[in-house]
């Protein structure tokens, strides 16, 4: 589904290399998880991939079912399947969150010849998905993310996932601000999107999200590169020790 | 009181241009007042501080500018579906044929043209009278110029409940027409009327529109500036407002090469409500100037002026909003926003926000900003499918609700959002960003 191969990343106004050489292969279905320390390079892999301005791409690939994602501009990224849940939703003033919603999912189709979607179709389909995730209709009428508590944000980021239904899904520290309940409605948000099609990028600092979203493959970063992978107890072990023994381990 | 010499040149050559209008009847008198204003304050020039952001050679030159006829194409005509009375104006002459009946239950509509020739008139206690009072403290020559010289115009009076709404429809045909038209509308108490304007008028356009609404009268107010591209216009808008009468204006301004737009409001009675809106859309050569006086000398009332332009590739943007709350005005509740978008680094808005304030229990807030799209928002638009350029115009359309919000009827508010968005789909900043 994603792979990522030998990616050097550096800011662009500052000479700052974020990314230096990171190899990662997810295969369809399958979900996975990269821990790591503050500052070792996870929300910039995320940023990058989507298309973010601001960072230069040194060196290296990163291909979405063999398309490279890299020369693509973000709404085309969108449009082949990539999807990235934001750590911080932005708030956007005066953009309903349902015009929003229908102008993104409309676009992809639109880019992808596929036909679009009525207004009675897309109202059925968003009331059905928002009721899953507990979103009530007052909160599709509001702008953007404005006025949105933290837990409401994620769950919107998620009801834009469950509407586009992208192949590759990002979730970028989807868990930071969160309540248990919260984290919990989230997760189970996310849960049901799994299936054979769709793979899952969790970026998180905690072991707890884990618990509700189990993945397949643990990767520790640290200075820009992967530094470890292993199953879901990598995860615990960090839980228990720390990354401290890991990158003690790893020099 | 000596007058400096480049004014006193100014008007000279000006005046010379012009034809002496037809001197009859109470409109003779009302003439000959607006005139000595205007020898006494002489034309503006840049020196002027109220004209210090937007230069007034080309409303003040004796030859006009040309100005290009704009074709809209198969555009629909702005109000085209809504049931409405037409009056329509080509180059500033009036247009029998293609006007409607100007007979309406409610309302008497007469033209200017043809009611000031009368000994007496209901107009002569309102035509260039809120001119006259506008003057202070800042002279307005262009609309004295106006009352001296507008050569026809509509008089309106409401006594009750309009069926539909009037709607002065201005058509630009000739590449040097020079029109000056000055519309009356009188509301008695507890009338309603809502006045429709749009068009580009002429090459050169100036208007005055005074308004007086008697108490609890309702005035509501839409103005389309018409999209010619080379158009130069100045219009005035003075209204005196008795107790818990109201006033609502919209302006749309896309395209236009100079526009300065005047509103002078006095809120005269008790809880009176005056709600001034623009939204204005400008790419390359195109200065806009909204410059805003409203007074408070009565208690309790309401005043709200929201102004939002879009600017690129040079386009020029300007705001002169003033607040002046008379000592009387307690409990006054006032409101001002004037707000930029600048798509490119080019382009430039010049704000001057005033608040002037002599009541004490009063609540005034004012604000005003000039800022580049946000790229963030942009982004997350653009991660979701969102085109950039369709991420931008919805970003845009976002940054004017404010000021679309303002008009009250819904169908002409949607009407204008999707003309708007027309708009943004046929420009864009050429730098990028």
């Amino acid at each position: 589904m994603l792979e990522i191969n030998n990616l050097h990343v550096k800011l662009q106004e500052e000479d700052k290399v974020i990314l230096s050489g990171v190899d990662l292969k997810i295969g369809p279905g399958e979900v996975h998880a990269i821990m790591g320390p503050n500052g070792s390079g996870k929300s910039t892999l995320s940023y990058v991939l989507a298309g973010r301005d601001g960072y230069q791409v040194t060196e290296g690939s990163a291909r979405l079912e063999g398309a490279e994602l890299l020369e693509m501009e973000p709404e085309a990224r969108a449009a082949a399947g990539l999807f990235l849940a934001f750590q911080y939703p932005v708030e956007i003033p005066g953009v309903g969150n349902m015009t929003f919603l229908r102008t993104a999912v409309n676009a992809q189709k639109k880019s992808r010849g596929e036909p679009e979607l009525s207004a009675a179709e897309f109202l059925k389909l968003v009331r059905e998905k928002a009721k899953a995730l507990k979103i009530d209709a007052e909160m599709l009428k509001r702008p953007v993310n404005v006025g949105f508590s933290g837990g409401e944000k994620k769950r919107n980021e998620i009801l834009q996932m469950a509407m586009l239904e992208p192949r590759m899904c990002i979730l970028d520290e989807t868990d930071s601000g969160l309540d248990v309940d919260a984290m919990k409605l989230v997760a189970d948000g996310v849960n049901a999107l799994r299936g054979a099609g769709r793979s899952f990028l969790v970026i998180t600092h905690y072991q707890r999200l884990l618990d509700h979203i189990k993945p397949d493959f643990v990767h520790i970063m640290a200075a820009g590169r992967i530094v470890r992978t292993g199953g879901p107890e990598l995860a615990l072990e960090v839980e228990a020790n720390g990354y401290a023994d890991i990158l003690g381990e790893v020099g | 009181m000596a007058m400096a010499k480049p004014k006193e040149d100014a008007l000279a050559a000006r005046l010379q241009s012009l034809a002496t209008p037809d001197a009859r009847g109470w409109l003779a008198t009302a003439r000959t007042e607006a005139l000595a204003r205007l020898q006494a304050m002489g034309l503006p020039t840049r020196r002027d501080e109220y004209w210090r952001y937007t230069d007034p050679a080309a409303l003040n030159a004796p030859d006009v500018p040309a100005a290009a006829r704009f074709d809209a194409g198969d555009e629909v005509e702005p109000f085209d579906a809504m049931d409405r009375l037409r009056i329509v104006f080509v180059d500033g002459v009036f247009d029998a044929e293609a006007s409607d009946d100007l007979t309406l239950s409610g309302v008497r509509i007469e033209r200017l043209a043809s009611a000031g020739a009368a000994d007496i008139h209901w107009a002569q206690g309102l035509y260039g009278v809120l001119e006259a009072r506008g003057h202070s403290p800042v002279a307005r020559p262009f609309a004295a110029l106006n009352s001296a010289f507008a050569t026809d115009g509509v008089l309106i009076h409401v006594t009750g409940k309009v069926a539909k709404p009037v709607s002065v429809v201005y058509l630009h045909e000739s590449k040097t027409s020079d029109a000056m038209l000055h519309h009356c509308v009188k509301l008695d108490s507890g009338a309603e009327l809502t006045l429709l304007e749009n068009g580009p008028a002429a090459a050169r356009f100036n208007e005055v529109l005074e308004v007086d609404l008697a108490e609890g009268a309702s005035f509501h107010h839409i103005r389309l500036q018409g999209r010619a591209h080379e158009r130069r216009a100045v219009t005035h808008l003075f209204a005196r407002l008795a107790q818990k009468a109201e006033l609502r204006s919209f302006t749309l301004t896309a395209n236009g090469r100079l526009t300065r737009n005047e509103a002078v409001i006095e809120l005269a009675g008790a809880e009176a409500l005056a709600h001034l809106a623009g939204a204005a859309v400008g790419d390359g050569d195109f200065h806009h100037d909204d410059t805003i006086f409203v007074t408070h000398a009565a208690p309790a009332c309401e005043s709200r002026q929201v102004f939002k332009k879009v600017l690129m590739n040079g386009a020029v943007g300007v705001f002169q909003g003033k607040i002046l709350v008379r000592q009387a005005a307690q409990k006054t509740d006032g409101y001002q926003i004037s707000q930029s978008l600048l798509l490119d680094g080019d382009s430039q808005f010049l704000a001057k926000p005033e608040l002037e304030i002599y009541a004490d229990d009063v609540k005034c807030s004012h604000g005003s900003t000039s800022g580049a799209i946000d790229e963030t928002a942009l982004f997350y638009l653009q991660s979701r499918g969102v085109p950039r350029a369709a991420a931008q115009g919805l970003l845009v359309l976002a940054f004017l609700a404010e000021a679309i919000g303002e008009i009250a009827d819904e169908t002409i508010g949607e009407d204008i959002r999707a003309r708007l968005e027309h708009w943004l789909a046929r420009h864009s900043a050429k730098a990028g960003q």
